[in-house]
């Protein structure tokens, strides 16, 4: 068993080094700027997922208020950029370890709440949040901040002529989530979520490290979280409360996960993978009427996905795979 | 408007209590009733107040089918039941917005003169808006009838006794999904019956749920999961939160109290104020 999943991750790693090395080389062959524009979003949303995954699949504490951490990215980026000129590289981190700090000041109290009362508070939280900003005039309030054209270096994290510098910020941000997922799944405190999600109560038994482990994952997670929606604010040029902290993000970060798989390595990515192209391209073949067609769809697909295969389309796999191992 | 927020509620709670499932197209359900009281008045010109027993009884019957075709599925997963259920609801709210957008439109429709519309009432020297005084009263009859409902009569006890022990309750030949599935009826009929009162006062178009369901999970969750009457506790606490922070904060912060309160007590008692442990 201990061998059998020693060879698991090894393996893992090599095909996700192998797949990192192929989507960098993907732009040689895409030079559609549509089509590159999907593939950015692809991997952003796929390390979004990867990062909501570790607090909400591998430690249980589902939360649907996700979209806080990405807004403080976006927004501490951005305020600090054309407010007082601070390079987006330091606005980034620091929006990242804001968003960790907070995740877990409100760790302390949240991680006392089970079940439906931890996502409704997560999501509550989120919709202060949201309201906080449309009512700050300093930031901007509803109406958002345009980011300034300051021109086109990697220095200033802004690119005018090419979206590809976007795309290979996006591949490592990605890259980056998923080994962190990858590293601590075989961690102390991996062991500790999964012990958390199995059996609370078993759980509470270990008392404090449970706990800190929680805070760890809420903090990892927000972080992550908080540099993707930095690297969104920068990609659009411009940000408004509704648009970074809505709570349609926090379910764009969920689903991924959970149509590709909660609480597993590649569950993220293989959702995002087919979720967000297919998002994209409903959206503007059939959502382009405004009608509704696109929204349509889009449920439905969930409502099938989520019943038929509730371990999500990474089950399809392990399933194939236990078959062929009775055989 | 406390006493509608929760009657929304005890909809949602009735559900939950029922079987643990929480209907996060709760809030489209309540979108659906307030077009068909809608269109109601449009064509055949019922007034809004008359047509709700109509509204609730459409509701009900979309309730028990939502159950039969989708919610009996969820709940049958084993790995991530709270994640199948939370997902297969919300994308069926997405679909449900969906369609109201291709059907209806995304304009804003209201109702223009309907009986009560746009009247004041004096009582004691405080004027009231007779919409809402008649939705208040409408609630609480709602919330009389549900209670006696699930207390004194047959199909109630089955409710219960359901939601105790779904095992033993097959021995005796009741049928699980019979109930539960009149339960899901039961649950939106009493969104259909809000959602016609609020279909008088309320712009309509296919977001408007989105803004009351949060509202109603916070009340659900405050007056406690598995309380129909800590629902109805929670919408009247929801209520005066409101009206109060309406008078310190502007217009557009008057939710943040409603959601600054409901941290407030979950961090106290995290299972509401009338959840049982």
């Amino acid at each position: 068993m201990d061998k059998n999943f020693a060879a698991r991750r090894r393996r893992d790693l090599i095909i996700a080094a192998v797949l990192a090395g192929l989507a960098a080389l993907a732009p040689l062959v895409v030079k559609d700027v549509y089509v590159q524009n999907i593939l950015i979003l692809t991997l952003m949303y796929a390390a979004l997922s990867q990062s909501w995954n570790i607090l909400s699949g591998y430690c249980g504490q589902i939360s649907l208020g996700h979209a806080l951490y990405f807004g403080i990215g976006a927004y501490a980026t951005e305020l600090l950029f054309t407010k007082f000129g601070v390079l987006p590289w330091f606005g980034m981190l620091a929006g990242g370890v804001i968003a960790a700090v907070i995740a877990m000041g409100l760790g302390y109290p949240f991680f006392r709440l089970r079940g439906h009362y931890f996502v409704i508070a997560t999501i509550v939280i989120a919709e202060i949040g949201l309201l906080l900003f449309q009512n700050w005039e300093w930031a901007g309030a509803a109406m958002g901040i345009t980011i300034p054209v300051r021109g086109d270096s990697w220095l200033k994290f802004q690119f005018m002529r090419s979206k590809l510098p976007y795309f290979y910020f996006a591949l490592a941000l990605c890259s980056l989530a998923w080994f962190v997922t990858w590293w601590l799944e075989d961690s102390k405190w991996g062991f500790w979520w999964r012990a958390v999600k199995d059996n609370p109560e078993a759980a509470e038994s270990l008392g404090v490290v449970v706990f800190n482990s929680k805070m760890g994952a809420a903090a990892v997670s927000a972080f992550l979280v908080a540099i993707g929606g930095a690297f969104y604010a920068q990609f659009l040029a411009y940000i408004d409360p509704e648009s970074v902290m809505g709570f349609q993000f926090s379910l764009l970060m969920a689903l991924p996960a959970v149509l590709g798989g909660i609480g597993t390595l590649w569950g993220p990515v293989l959702g995002a993978a087919i979720l967000i192209p297919m998002t994209e391209l409903t959206r503007s073949y059939i959502g382009g009427s405004g009608r509704g067609v696109d929204l349509i769809v889009y449920g439905a697909l969930i409502v099938a996905i989520s019943l038929a295969l509730p371990q999500g389309l990474v089950s399809l796999f392990s399933r194939a795979k236990a078959k062929g191992a009775t055989r | 408007m406390g006493l509608l927020y929760g009657l929304i509620a005890v909809g949602l709670a009735l559900i939950f209590g029922l079987m643990d499932v929480v209907n996060f197209a709760h809030g489209e359900f309540l979108m659906i009733a307030m077009y068909v009281s809608f269109f109601l008045f449009t064509f055949f010109a019922i007034d809004p107040l008359l047509s709700a027993p109509l509204v609730a009884a459409a509701l009900f019957v979309f309730g028990a089918v939502v159950y039969l075709l989708i919610v009996r599925f969820a709940m049958r997963a084993k790995a991530n039941a709270g994640m199948v259920q939370i997902f297969s609801t919300f994308g069926l709210a997405i679909v449900m917005r969906g369609l109201a957008q291709f059907l209806f439109t995304p304009d804003y429709r209201s109702i223009p003169h309907s009986w009560a519309g746009g009247k004041t009432i004096s009582v004691a020297g405080i004027f009231l808006p007779e919409p809402q005084l008649i939705g208040a009263l409408v609630a609480i009859a709602a919330f009389a009838g549900l209670y006696v409902f699930i207390h004194r009569t047959d199909f109630g006890r089955a409710l219960e006794a359901t939601r105790e022990d779904p095992g033993a309750v097959a021995l005796v030949g009741i049928d699980k999904n019979r109930v539960f599935a009149l339960g899901w009826g039961l649950g939106a009929a009493l969104v259909g019956l809000a959602g016609a009162i609020m279909a008088v006062f309320f712009y309509i178009y296919p977001d408007v749920g989105a803004s009351f369901a949060l509202i109603a999970y916070v009340t659900v969750a405050l007056g406690g999961f598995g309380s129909v009457f800590g629902a109805f506790a929670g919408g009247i606490v929801v209520g005066l939160v409101e009206a109060t922070t309406a008078l310190v904060l502007p217009p557009s912060l008057k939710s943040v109290g409603i959601y600054a309160v409901y941290l407030l007590v979950v961090f106290i008692r995290p299972r509401g104020l009338f959840g049982q442990m």
